[in-house]
């Protein structure tokens, strides 16, 4: 049995950030149904938190929505104070859920088909 | 035997923001005619315009201070002008939140466009009761905000007020309703009440629909706006996105499909994407009409560009408004200057730190626009834990916010100093100073914001 590859999460999945005050949440939504449990394993809170470390997340919260193959999550204090508070360029964090999707995923080769995009993408 | 449900209802969206594209209710407005001209007898069409964000009100309010038949969205005419007319004809009505900080100027203004386009006055509603600065509110507000805010430098005060006093301008039979602060969803969950008769508890229907709104209310984000990512996510016809079109049916399931000759799409993914866009938790998604539920929500495609959403449920609403109050909030500098070529990234860098050290009392925040910009922190932890590369082409972005003006500015003066005493070759200085509005929400009891509608008669 050959070992798992390590691919980028944007391989499995897309997603899309919002923002109400100083709290993010992104959503994560699987490409394919057969790709989604690894999503639950690996994609959890704290590796999420681990992520946004820089940003100081207050709580990383992860709501689970089996039947999109989907998840959200909720990261509080990580936009410097939101959108009219924070001192960077992109005050609402629309480009975070990208930071999310560059996290490693471990993948076995039988669910290699179902991932998306170019190989090494 | 009971009577045949009443047609599914027709909801096209024509924007997502103030400041979206102005062309785009033509193609809504065609779509929402050609469907209703080949539909069942008795079905109904709704045009819904969404234009206020967190902060846009507090804009509005500032600009109605200059002027007070201001403060509504600028782009009001823009956006009305193309359709009005045809949507007065084939009995479209019209539903926004364009009336911001003046919704009875925003109506006035209505009335006028009617009259220069030679129709007749059409009947047009304007909802109050959010903006909470009224004696009671208020009171009780600076309870609630008193120790976070100076409640002198309050700009705005408006709670999220819900469906039903939309939904009784309909039933009075406006053409047209205006609303400040209303929550997004509830632009289309007015007409839906207002149509099939709903109770204003009736939390399953109600739920449902607030979830179609939902999904109308950022405009192309469900059509394939916000979502393109070349190589992952082709969208065809970009340039050209048609909006969203709605059709809700009497027990408020949807299909959600866009303007008839557009670009864009509809599918499970673009309808994911926005179904949790803004979202928390998703069995309890919070607005002033409901506690809406998507935790067992599926979605399908079921034609082209044509996307069932099933399996929304709703519960009891909750006994408060969410109120957002915005306050003067200081002044931010900004100062940018670019370095380029080798060791670049390097000069860049210095040339920070030098801004670091002849403004000790200011917090900066320094960004590398190439190398490090947008997922960094206020702290700079990210960039400094990033060993400094060999960046070539390189803008370094300083950022500081203070509540005396002439302290923000010195931040301008050191980035231009820069141009002769900082490192070698920095060039293309920008520097801005704006002022801030801050925000801050929380909550008040139902009573204390009532809520209702006018018809207004006379044009501006």
């Amino acid at each position: 049995m050959t070992a798992p590859r390590t691919v980028p999460l944007y391989r499995l999945a897309h997603g899309r950030t919002g923002d109400k005050g100083d709290r993010s949440n992104i959503s994560v939504i699987a490409w394919h149904p057969a790709l989604w449990p690894l999503l639950v394993d690996q994609l959890t809170p704290e590796v999420v938190a681990q992520q946004f470390a820089h940003r100081r997340p207050s709580a990383v919260q992860r709501f689970l929505l089996p039947r999109l193959c989907a998840m959200n999550f909720v990261l509080d204090g990580v936009l410097d104070g939101g959108v009219n508070d924070a001192l960077n360029l992109d005050t609402h964090g629309k480009a975070l859920s990208f930071l999310l999707m560059e996290l490693q995923v471990q993948v076995p080769e039988a669910l290699m088909p179902h991932l998306a995009g170019p190989p090494g993408g | 035997m009971s009577p045949a449900p009443r047609p599914a209802l027709l909801i096209g969206c024509a924007a997502g923001f103030s400041g979206d594209r102005t062309d785009a209710a033509g193609p809504v407005v065609s779509t929402l005619i050609a469907r209703l001209a080949a539909g069942p007898a008795g079905q109904r069409a709704f045009l819904i315009f969404e234009t206020l964000a967190e902060r846009t009100l507090a804009l509005a309010q500032l600009r109605r201070r200059v002027d007070p038949e201001a403060g509504y969205e600028p782009l009001l005419d823009a956006m009305l002008r193309p359709v009005l007319r045809r949507c007065l004809q084939h009995g479209i009505r019209i539903v926004g939140n364009f009336g911001a900080a003046n919704p009875e100027a925003a109506a006035r203004h209505v009335l006028r466009l009617a009259r220069e386009l030679g129709l007749q006055a059409p009947r047009v509603a304007v909802v109050h009761g959010d903006d909470a600065r009224g004696t009671a509110a208020m009171a009780l507000l600076e309870g609630e905000i008193g120790g976070r805010v100076n409640t002198q430098a309050v700009v705005s005060a408006n709670a999220y007020i819900g469906a039903e006093p939309i939904a009784a301008a309909l039933d009075a039979g406006a053409d047209v309703v205006v609303c400040g602060r209303v929550a997004d969803p509830s632009l289309a969950v007015g007409p839906a009440m207002s149509h099939f008769g709903w109770a204003a508890n009736d939390w399953q229907r109600l739920g449902r629909a607030t979830m179609v709104g939902h999904l109308l209310e950022c405009g192309t984000q469900v059509t394939g706006g916000y979502f393109a990512d070349p190589g992952y996510k082709d969208v065809p016809g970009l340039a050209n996105l048609g909006y969203p079109i709605a059709e809700i049916d009497a027990e408020g399931r949807c299909t959600i499909g866009k303007a008839d000759g557009t670009g864009g799409y509809v599918t499970e993914q673009t309808v994911k994407e926005q179904l949790l866009y803004e979202v928390h938790d998703p069995a309890a998604y919070l607005t002033p009409d409901v506690t809406a539920d998507i935790s067992d929500a599926t979605v399908r495609q079921v034609g082209p560009d044509r996307v069932a959403l099933e399996g929304v449920t709703g519960h009891a609403r909750t006994s408060h408004y969410k109120v957002n109050v915005c306050h003067e909030g200081g002044w931010l500098a900004e100062g940018e200057i670019s370095y380029a070529g080798p060791r670049a990234e390097a000069r860049a860098r210095l040339a920070a730190e030098v801004l670091r050290q002849r403004l000790p009392r200011l917090q900066l925040r320094a960004d590398l626009i190439g190398v490090s910009s947008i997922f960094g922190d206020d702290g700079g932890q990210l960039l400094s834990a990033q060993a400094a590369g060999d960046g070539r082409d390189v803008r370094l972005r300083v950022a500081a916010a203070h509540a005396n003006r002439a302290e923000a500015e010195k931040l301008l003066h050191e980035v231009t100093a820069l141009y002769t005493c900082g490192p070698a070759g920095g060039g293309g200085v920008r520097t801005t100073i704006t002022s801030r509005l801050n925000t801050v929400s929380c909550l008040l009891p139902r009573d204390v914001v009532p809520t209702g509608f006018s018809f207004v008669t006379e044009a501006a």
